[in-house]
């Protein structure tokens, strides 16, 4: 195959994916992740825990030998810590060549909004989580906050560092 | 200029090359160097190095390296050619060190994708001077110059040979035609005498260049050499267009024009074949040795080893499949069995794969110890032992640094000037040992100097004016006191010099061989000599190690730094009014460390009569390990934690992690910062 074929492939492969979100719960809110940054979904799986780690870092898990962290969003998003059940799932996602598992309530669907149904995240409260939340997703009804997946790359004082400057 | 993009891969292949001629350039201007002088060999083998050199950079459109190249290239034919030719040796291998330098410097900016902007001039206008030296100094006794002086030439005419008139065209657009056409005469050089050429001034004049390519550059030269050996010669030249050679003898004249019209035939074949046969004839000048060896890129080896160590897992989940328990399956556990064995081999052949011999590491430091004995007056010698004990590539790039520090540390601190050393009936020069051998699961690499030692006294002087002392100086050992140096900050030349004096060089050594789980030791005696011993494991990759089980996590603990397990009673335990607890075997006192609580896991067992502790010792040091239970001994692969996780926290006392038959990971402890955490 011609090296412009396999562009042309990747620009389409990118055009499918755009405007998708792959949603899901923590309790009452729904959230939604860029669908290109999603590896594949699984079930919850024994962590190894390491310790010394920020508490939302659960640990990290064997992903057919490739090992990769585990975050727990919830905990990320200080809300309380749930039990993990057999509902919770792990969303592998691949940002800037860095695997990370993200631990949630629930796997919604996969959802197109189109970027006219995207508006800014308010800028009230720029407090904790709130960075997180890129854009406010509207389904219907619903509303899904649109995150930003390089922010979970992010600790939490490297961000505060860089608000600061 | 120059192609930006390092994927390219001609120039990935243009950097391997460069970068192997350059360190055997290197190699020989060292050796003749402590030879005393170049001998004739040497001076050739110089010449062809270069030569290489510039022929690849020219061809690459790397002006600045082939210029320089180009100009030490003229420097050593200019000697070559002069048997009885009086020159500096050492400042003429000065010359091409720094050369060589600025090819290498140039050569690592490629390899990172930036432009190589370097400038020459400098450089240039050293070795022009060097030349200009030369030839004033000699001038008188060269009659039979083979350089386009034109004076000389009409003497020669009337000797044996045949003269041959050539002219040559360059294809357009590949700039420097003059540099190009002085190429030709350099290589004809070589083969024939050059009586002259047309246009006469070609570096010197820059309008040369446009000559060239409206009327070709022509060139009269001389040789006894068969027409076609010529003719092939010539045709080598890169970048050639079109070339016609004539005898100009009347004798030959017509068998010249004969093969001039057969020559024009093959022209377009010719040049078809023009950079293959200059690819070959750069291979070929590498060493002949290397022609059943190919370069692998190590992200390639690095996915090998991966991919064996899966399949080592991935045999201990299919044989332990808890689906077979307790079946009898005679035909599949010899089946199983064959696996296993052939998996073994492939990870041995692996890891031999990646196995480098220290010869090229060792060798680099020839060029320190000459720079350094330049630089400081000094008279050392330095002797390779072993150099050709093998260590996984890996640890090769840990243990450069390292040896180079120890190294210039053992020139600058330890070897005495020549005076001192004569008082002290010592020879003259000094002697730096470089020693490398396997030992078990270990490689030892010591470097030994017969200078002056380390000054005891001095080192606890330095260490208490500079407050790095953790112990009253009474209770220290002769060892504790010499690893202090070791302590950052610390150094003991009251001046700083150019290569050591900072305080920075040990620690760093410190700090490199830690990084690679390696420990150093030093050997002293006062005005004999010091040594110091490097101990490396032999691979990173794959460690033996004891699997500890702590409520549902489980560790690994490197098998050599596991001295013993034991289950305690009670009644050695000793706890001390700061609630340290400590354990008491066979008399001795060892501090106790309850893995559970340090690293916050949940488990039943926090009684010291349920569990068992394991002793661990690094660099003497002792620790008992409290767990819940021991899982037994396993080969281990040894993966790094996922760069997130190293990226928010540096994590001690986990070196990485494994994944064991089941497929659950295991931590792999970093015992030395356990210890330096309970200390």
């Amino acid at each position: 195959m011609t090296d412009t074929k396999i562009l042309e492939q990747i620009g389409q492969e990118e055009d499918t994916q755009k405007g998708k979100f792959l949603t899901f719960s923590l309790g009452n809110e729904s959230y939604g992740l860029e669908i290109k940054y999603v590896t594949e979904i699984i079930g919850i799986q024994p962590i190894t825990e390491v310790p010394e780690l920020p508490e939302y870092i659960r640990g990290i898990i064997n992903l057919r030998g490739k090992i990769i962290p585990v975050m727990d969003v919830r905990v990320r998003f200080k809300k309380p810590f749930n039990e993990y059940n057999e509902r919770t799932c792990i969303i592998v996602i691949d940002v800037k060549d860095t695997s990370l598992g993200l631990i949630v309530d629930m796997v919604s669907e996969v959802l197109p909004i189109s970027d006219e149904n995207i508006a800014p995240p308010p800028d009230i409260n720029k407090s904790a989580g709130n960075r997180f939340v890129k854009g406010i997703g509207k389904v219907g009804s619903d509303v899904k906050l649109l995150l930003d997946c390089e922010m979970f790359l992010q600790e939490d004082d490297i961000i505060a560092i860089e608000k600061a400057t | 200029m120059a192609k930006q993009n390092t994927g390219d891969p001609l120039v990935e292949m243009f950097i391997f090359e460069t970068s192997q001629t350059v360190e055997l350039l290197e190699q020989i201007v060292l050796d003749s160097e402590s030879a005393g002088g170049f001998s004739r060999d040497a001076l050739n083998e110089t010449f062809r190095l270069v030569h290489t050199i510039k022929g690849s950079s020219a061809m690459m459109n790397y002006n600045e390296i082939s210029l320089l190249s180009h100009k030490i290239e003229d420097l050593f034919s200019y000697i070559r050619e002069r048997d009885s030719l009086k020159y500096d040796s050492s400042s003429l291998s000065d010359l091409v060190l720094s050369v060589v330098d600025f090819i290498k410097s140039e050569l690592e900016k490629l390899r990172e994708g930036i432009e190589p902007d370097g400038k020459p001039d400098k450089l240039a206008k050293k070795i022009d001077g060097f030349m200009k030296r030369l030839k004033k100094n000699n001038g008188s006794s060269t009659g039979a110059s083979s350089s386009p002086a034109k004076d000389d030439t009409k003497e020669n005419i009337g000797g044996s040979g045949v003269v041959y008139e050539a002219t040559i065209f360059f294809e357009d657009g590949c700039q420097m035609e003059n540099i190009r056409a002085f190429d030709v005469v350099h290589r004809l050089n070589g083969i024939a005498l050059v009586i002259s050429h047309f246009p006469v001034e070609l570096i010197e004049n820059d309008q040369s260049s446009e000559t060239i390519k409206k009327d070709g550059f022509k060139v009269i030269f001389k040789s006894e050499k068969e027409f076609e050996d010529i003719q092939n010669l010539l045709m080598r030249t890169p970048f050639l267009k079109d070339i016609t050679v004539n005898a100009v003898n009347e004798m030959l004249e017509q068998q010249g024009e004969d093969s001039k019209k057969e020559k024009k035939a093959g022209q377009k074949n010719n040049q078809a074949k023009q950079e293959q046969k200059k690819e070959t004839g750069v291979s070929e000048i590498q060493s002949p040795l290397t022609s059943n060896i190919i370069s692998v890129n190590i992200v390639k080896l690095d996915k090998l080893l991966d991919l064996a160590g899966e399949m080592v897992i991935a045999e201990a989940m299919l044989t332990h499949n808890p689906d077979l328990a307790g079946l009898e399956l005679p035909n599949f556990t010899k089946t199983a069995q064959h696996f296993r064995k052939i998996i073994d081999e492939l990870q041995d052949l692996i890891m031999s794969i990646r196995m480098v011999p220290l010869t090229i590491t060792f060798q680099k430091m020839n060029r320190i110890v000459h720079d350094m004995n330049k630089k400081l007056g000094k008279d050392t010698r330095l002797v390779l032992i072993g150099e050709d004990t093998e260590v996984d590539k890996n640890i090769i790039e840990h243990i450069s640094d390292p040896l180079m520090h120890l190294v210039r540390n053992s020139i600058d601190h330890g070897i005495e000037p020549k005076e001192v050393r004569l008082k002290k009936g010592k020879p003259e020069v000094g002697t730096i040992t470089l020693e490398a051998r396997n030992e078990g699961s270990e490689v030892l690499i010591i470097v030994r100097d017969d200078g002056k030692g380390f000054d005891r006294q001095k080192i606890l002087e330095h260490a208490r004016n500079k407050n790095l002392l953790f112990k009253s100086e009474d209770e220290m050992t002769d060892k504790e006191i010499y690893s202090l140096i070791f302590m950052p900050g610390f150094s003991t030349k009251d001046k700083v010099s150019e290569y050591s004096g900072r305080g920075v060089g040990m620690d760093v050594v410190m700090n490199n061989i830690q990084a690679i789980g390696g420990t150093v030791h030093i050997e002293n005696q006062p005005d004999v000599g010091s040594a110091i011993t490097i101990k490396i494991p032999l691979t990173l990759a794959i460690i033996t190690g004891m699997n500890i089980k702590v409520g549902e996590s489980i560790y690994t603990i490197p098998i050599k730094e596991v001295k013993e397990s034991f289950r305690p009673k009670q009644s050695d335990i000793i706890v001390d009014p700061d609630g340290n607890e400590m354990v008491m075997v066979r008399g001795e006192c060892y501090p106790i460390f309850r893995l559970h609580e340090r690293f916050n896991v949940k488990t039943d067992i926090t009684d010291f009569e349920d569990g068992i502790f394991v002793m661990v010792e690094h660099d003497n040091k002792f620790l008992c390990i409290f767990a819940d239970c021991l899982l037994g001994q396993q080969q281990v692969v040894v993966k790094a934690l996922p760069n997130y996780i190293t990226g928010v926290k540096k994590i001690r006392c986990v070196a990485g992690c494994t994944l064991l038959g089941d497929g659950s990971i295991s931590l792999i402890i970093n015992v030395r910062d356990l210890l330096s955490l309970s200390r």
